[in-house]
């Protein structure tokens, strides 16, 4: 009888089987159509690998740049990021509350405002406006609060304060404790944080349009590109390109989630 | 016990100098640039959205929208979260990663997503093609663009609500129900108070990010003009870098404050 009660009513599930296919339905479409030989007839126009070439042979350096980014903007993240998440984590201070405050505005902000404002302060010095430096600083400006986040909360840990403490007693420099002794048992928070960056810096295109140059088109730069000027088939091709960048990230995410969950607690 | 250890302040500020170099230089100087720049065109710039009735039409339709897709947004998302948190079934788990997968989709894929769906060549217009009713599109007017902004919010609030269903107190749902309430007083009385949080810190973002969105709109070339089409425009199309900075002041204030409120109101996290 509990169990009953808590079986949600017929129309509810219509509902959420409604929702999932209006969901899932593009995708498979789309995954279709950059198959197909013919997107208007179809399945009986026969499988082709024809058009994933022809994006290759026209995008192709867009999936090298989006992946060189997103690399980038990890290990900046990385160098940044995890030290300001300890600051951040055992500062008391005032300062340290406004800064994680500011932080998170380019989140709340649309991108197309900071990306405005970029171009405003650096647009005229050429060689930084027209490399992909340039975007690569605004991926950072954007995905810095999420890697913050994620590793701060991790270092906020009572233990690992303790852990600290008696690493430090027993002699222990502190660069020995924060490589030998913190970023070892924050490991799974700095993964997830990565994979996070990662992603986000693969899918970004509000801030990138603004950014980019013909010379430094990411993976979502081209897709608008294809979407605007090819056939269907090559926009889905492409489409096809990013889920198979963006997948396993995914997944390595969520492995990530559920062994913090596992190990450490929620 | 919790403060008996502290690295001396000096290391700290060490620690974060990099990142807060980094943010000053790219992030709050530019920023400050920005709202310096539409007062050396009068001070009335400022308020360009409120004085050009064009400008003006676009905030308020982006606004509308927003509202709208919030709306459907979390009341489908709820419905949703709450199916899924209590129904067991095979393939749930896959089935959640699935819904919440285009989280990390650009905004150009879901508007290219609603031409599969409701463009010239697309899935609607063919299926109504063959009932004999023509070929019907809606991709590119307001229709297009309220799904496809639906379509990029629900992965949120699916994947909220389900956590917050699942994390929520059964026996209190249990005692309503022994106590003869019925389906309608156990939503109103029980879920709607457990989920307000919830609801309130998801509807901000999903607020927020409608509000922001420029990838899809521009996409699917709607004739419905939001704001930050509107921006993008002014600064590609007439160069006019004063007006685009004013009016991304705006949209920039608008979803900073909802997001602010929310978060005053509810003590969760902005993201």
């Amino acid at each position: 009888m509990m169990r009953n009660a808590r079986q949600a009513p017929w129309s509810l599930v219509a509902l959420t089987a409604l929702v999932a296919l209006f969901m899932l339905a593009p995708i498979a479409l789309s995954v279709l159509a950059g198959l197909v030989n013919n997107y208007s007839t179809g399945l009986k126009s026969g499988l082709t690998l024809r058009w994933l070439g022809e994006v290759w042979e026209n995008y192709g350096g867009t999936v090298g740049a989006s992946l060189l980014l997103a690399l980038a903007c990890v290990l900046g993240n990385l160098a940044i990021g995890v030290p300001c998440a300890y600051a951040l984590a055992r500062s008391r201070s005032r300062w340290a509350r406004l800064f994680e405050e500011l932080l998170t505005l380019p989140v709340a902000v649309p991108g197309l405002a900071s990306a405005l404002a970029l171009i405003l302060a650096y647009g005229t010095l050429q060689g930084f406006r027209q490399s992909l430096a340039f975007v690569l600083v605004g991926h950072m400006v954007f995905t810095l609060p999420f890697m913050v986040r994620t590793v701060g909360a991790a270092f906020q840990k009572d233990e690992l304060r303790s852990l600290e403490e008696a690493a430090r007693s027993l002699g222990a420099s502190f660069a020995q404790r924060f490589l030998g002794v913190l970023v070892p048992a924050v490991l799974p928070a700095i993964v997830a944080g990565c994979l996070m960056v990662f992603t986000l810096s693969v899918g970004e295109f509000n801030l990138t349009w603004m950014l980019h140059t013909p010379l430094t088109r990411t993976l979502p730069v081209g897709l608008a590109d294809s979407y605007a000027s090819m056939r269907i088939e090559i926009g889905s091709a492409y489409t096809l390109v990013f889920l198979i960048v963006i997948l396993p990230v995914l997944w390595g995410l969520q492995a990530v989630g559920s062994f913090i969950e596992k190990h450490h607690g929620t | 016990m919790r403060h008996g250890f502290a690295p001396s302040r000096t290391l700290l500020l060490g620690c974060a100098a990099p990142a807060v170099a980094f943010f000053a230089a790219f992030w709050l100087l530019p920023v400050a640039l920005l709202l310096a720049l539409p007062a050396g065109k009068g001070w009335a710039t400022y308020f360009a959205v409120l004085i050009n009735a064009r400008y003006l039409q676009s905030l308020l339709q982006t606004l509308g929208l927003s509202l709208a897709v919030t709306l459907a947004t979390l009341v489908l998302g709820a419905l949703v979260g709450i199916t899924l948190a209590r129904q067991r079934f095979r393939g749930r788990q896959l089935l959640l990663s699935l819904l919440t997968l285009p989280l990390s989709f650009p905004g150009v894929i879901v508007g290219f997503f609603m031409i599969l769906l409701g463009g010239r060549q697309g899935l609607v217009a063919d299926l109504s093609d063959a009932l004999g009713a023509g070929r019907t599109t809606f991709a590119y007017g307001l229709a297009g663009l309220f799904l496809a902004y639906l379509y990029f919010s629900l992965p949120r609030a699916i994947a909220t609500y389900t956590a917050a269903a699942g994390a929520m107190d059964a026996a209190l749902e249990e005692a309503a129900r022994s106590l003869g309430a019925s389906r309608w007083r156990v939503a109103r009385d029980v879920w709607l108070p457990e989920l307000a949080a919830t609801t309130l810190g998801c509807g901000a973002i999903v607020f927020a990010t409608a509000m922001g969105a420029f990838g899809t709109a521009f996409t699917l070339a709607s004739k419905f003009e939001v704001l930050p089409i509107t921006i993008y425009n002014e600064f590609t199309n007439y160069a006019n870098f004063a007006l685009a900075a004013s009016l991304s002041i705006t949209l920039g204030l608008i979803t900073w404050l909802v997001l602010w409120a929310a978060r005053r109101a509810s003590g969760t996290p902005a993201f």
